[in-house]
């Protein structure tokens, strides 16, 4: 097996019974497993509702880490719309010209850097430093705030020994109530100040939920995005000719960013909560039980996709979930798309080959299913053209 | 190639001149409002819905399988929806008619 691969362990329970079920903090999930069902199932918000109590949409659960209620991430419409109102124009900007420059400026000299560097471990000396640079152009903050958030690490919510670590998730908290602060003394125009000016259906927005919205554009775009591209590198260098390939058809560049998207999957699944007895494929769903929209495994379905199992790099019809689907769709695509773009043009422009050196994978453990989302450590060497 | 007029959701028309690739490419290129073309035209997004003239539906033609799922949950969809990364330009389309889908 190459080693960008991410093989599919929900084949046979997504072909034979459409669901699967694991254990989480004594409270079940029943995965779903096929992309019709997937689909369905994230339209009928009535039914199946992301506005339960804080953090238990989440998988595995953080409702004993956290009370604060992520927005729009955990409202239900019709209040999920007119936050999303308020929010969908400010995640639009990265399809400006202005913010495409800066990312690409970013992105050079991160890989001019690599270029000159010897053996680097990716996620930390690459996607992390990516990440966190191009954060500050989402919320239009300091560039130097990047620092901050790199010498975070990667797990910002875990320590050592604890996945859930309630502590290490109070210093992002602790950071957050500072800036929201900050902003309102002294307005600037990032992010916050926009919120603290902003209202949704004729009110103000309170701190707590302005912590809400802030919160979940670190947590959702971290680990995500750093996944996204730690994968992207590791195909790329197994894979020279698709470099190559790319830099004589740059057309098929967009397409080619959705497949590794979809094939990447870099968030497996995220949870709803029933609101009434319900089925879903034949599956009996208890009131108040938990369901997941598992789009890692949707993504995968052979009765839509062509060889699944392929990353096929101008897949022409590709209707992938990996950015969610229906109301809650990934509010933060924009910026994760513009960076996948600006990273394939800027590697295909500098990068001749990378090699692997060594790595340690990422294995999330799912019930009975385990999963690879991407690496812990990916020592590699990138050579110029 | 073909004239296609797009009628946004204010009920403004706006008609573009198009010579190849997709119906979404072509309104996107011209900002055509409601038109976002998310994903890029391979079918993962549905921000590329419009409704077809009735009279002119058996131009675009029917839509593939996959693209009848995504419209199935789409509240606005009705028999004439298409998400028009779908369709190619052709001459043919010459004069058609396209509303933009509510969102
Ligand atoms: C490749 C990178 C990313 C992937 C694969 C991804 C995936 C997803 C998915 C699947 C959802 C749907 C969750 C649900 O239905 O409950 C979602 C929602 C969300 N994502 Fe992302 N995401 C990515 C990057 C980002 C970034 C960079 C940000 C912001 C900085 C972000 C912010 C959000 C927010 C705020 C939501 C909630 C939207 C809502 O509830 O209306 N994501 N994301
Ligand atoms: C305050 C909000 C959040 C907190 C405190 C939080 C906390 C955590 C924790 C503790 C983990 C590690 C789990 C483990 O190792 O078993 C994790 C992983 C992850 N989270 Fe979150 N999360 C938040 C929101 C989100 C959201 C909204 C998204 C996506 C839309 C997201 C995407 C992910 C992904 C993809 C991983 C797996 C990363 C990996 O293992 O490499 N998180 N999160
Ligand atoms: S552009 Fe995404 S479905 Fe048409």
């Amino acid at each position: 097996m190459k080693k960008y691969q991410s093989p599919d362990p929900f084949t046979g329970a997504r072909e034979h019974s459409g669901c699967a079920y694991m254990n989480d903090q004594d409270d079940p999930v029943t995965m779903i497993l096929r992309l019709k069902d997937v689909r369905k199932t994230a339209h009928n918000w009535k039914t199946f509702q992301s506005g339960a109590a804080p953090g238990r949409i989440v998988i595995p659960s953080e409702v004993n880490i956290r009370d604060t209620r992520q927005i729009p991430f955990e409202v239900d419409p019709p209040m999920h719309g007119s936050f999303r109102a308020l929010l969908d124009p400010w995640f639009k900007r990265p399809l400006g010209n202005e913010y495409r420059a800066q990312l690409g400026q970013q992105v050079n000299a991160l890989v001019d850097e690599v270029l000159t560097k010897g053996v680097i471990d990716a996620v930390e000396a690459f996607s992390l430093c990516l990440q966190s640079r191009a954060l500050t152009l989402l919320l239009n903050t300091d560039a130097s705030e990047a620092d901050t958030w790199i010498g975070w690490g990667t797990h910002v919510f875990r320590s050592e020994d604890d996945p859930l670590d309630k502590d290490k998730a109070g210093l992002l908290y602790d950071y957050i109530d500072e800036k929201i602060n900050a902003a309102s003394a002294d307005p600037e125009g990032d992010l916050y100040s926009v919120l603290l000016a902003a209202e949704v259906e004729g009110k103000k927005l309170t701190h707590e939920e302005i912590k809400g919205i802030m919160i979940l554009t670190f947590a959702g775009g971290r680990d995500t995005v750093i996944n996204a591209v730690t994968n992207t590198i590791s195909y790329f260098a197994e894979h020279p000719e698709s470099l190559t390939r790319l830099r004589n058809e740059p057309d098929i560049i967009g397409r080619a960013i959705e497949e590794l998207i979809r094939y990447f999957a870099p968030l497996t699944q995220m949870g709803r909560v029933a609101t009434q007895d319900s089925t879903v494929c034949e599956h009996a769903i208890k009131a108040d039980s938990r369901v997941s929209l598992c789009w890692a495994s949707a993504n995968r379905d052979a009765s839509v996709f062509e060889s699944p199992e392929e990353v096929i790099l101008d897949r022409k019809l590709n209707p992938h979930v990996s950015f969610g689907f229906s109301h809650h769709n990934c509010l933060g695509a924009t910026h994760a798309r513009q960076i996948m773009r600006v990273l394939v043009e800027t590697l295909i422009e500098k990068v001749g080959s990378i090699d692997i050196v060594d790595f340690e994978e990422n294995i999330e453990q799912l019930g009975e299913f385990e999963r690879k989302v991407g690496f812990h450590r990916l020592n590699v060497h990138f050579h110029p053209r | 190639m073909a004239n296609i007029t797009f009628i946004t959701q204010d009920n403004i028309p706006v008609t573009v001149h198009g010579e190849s690739g997709s119906v979404m490419e072509l309104a996107v290129e011209n900002n055509v409002a409601g038109i976002d073309g998310d994903c890029g035209g391979v079918c993962s997004c549905a921000t590329c819905h419009v409704h077809v003239a009735k009279e002119q539906f058996s131009l675009v033609g029917q839509a593939s399988e996959i693209e009848k799922d995504m419209l199935e949950l789409d509240d606005d969809a009705d028999e004439y929806s298409r998400l028009c990364c779908q369709i190619d330009i052709t001459p043919e389309l010459d004069g058609l008619v396209l509303t933009v889908a509510g969102q």
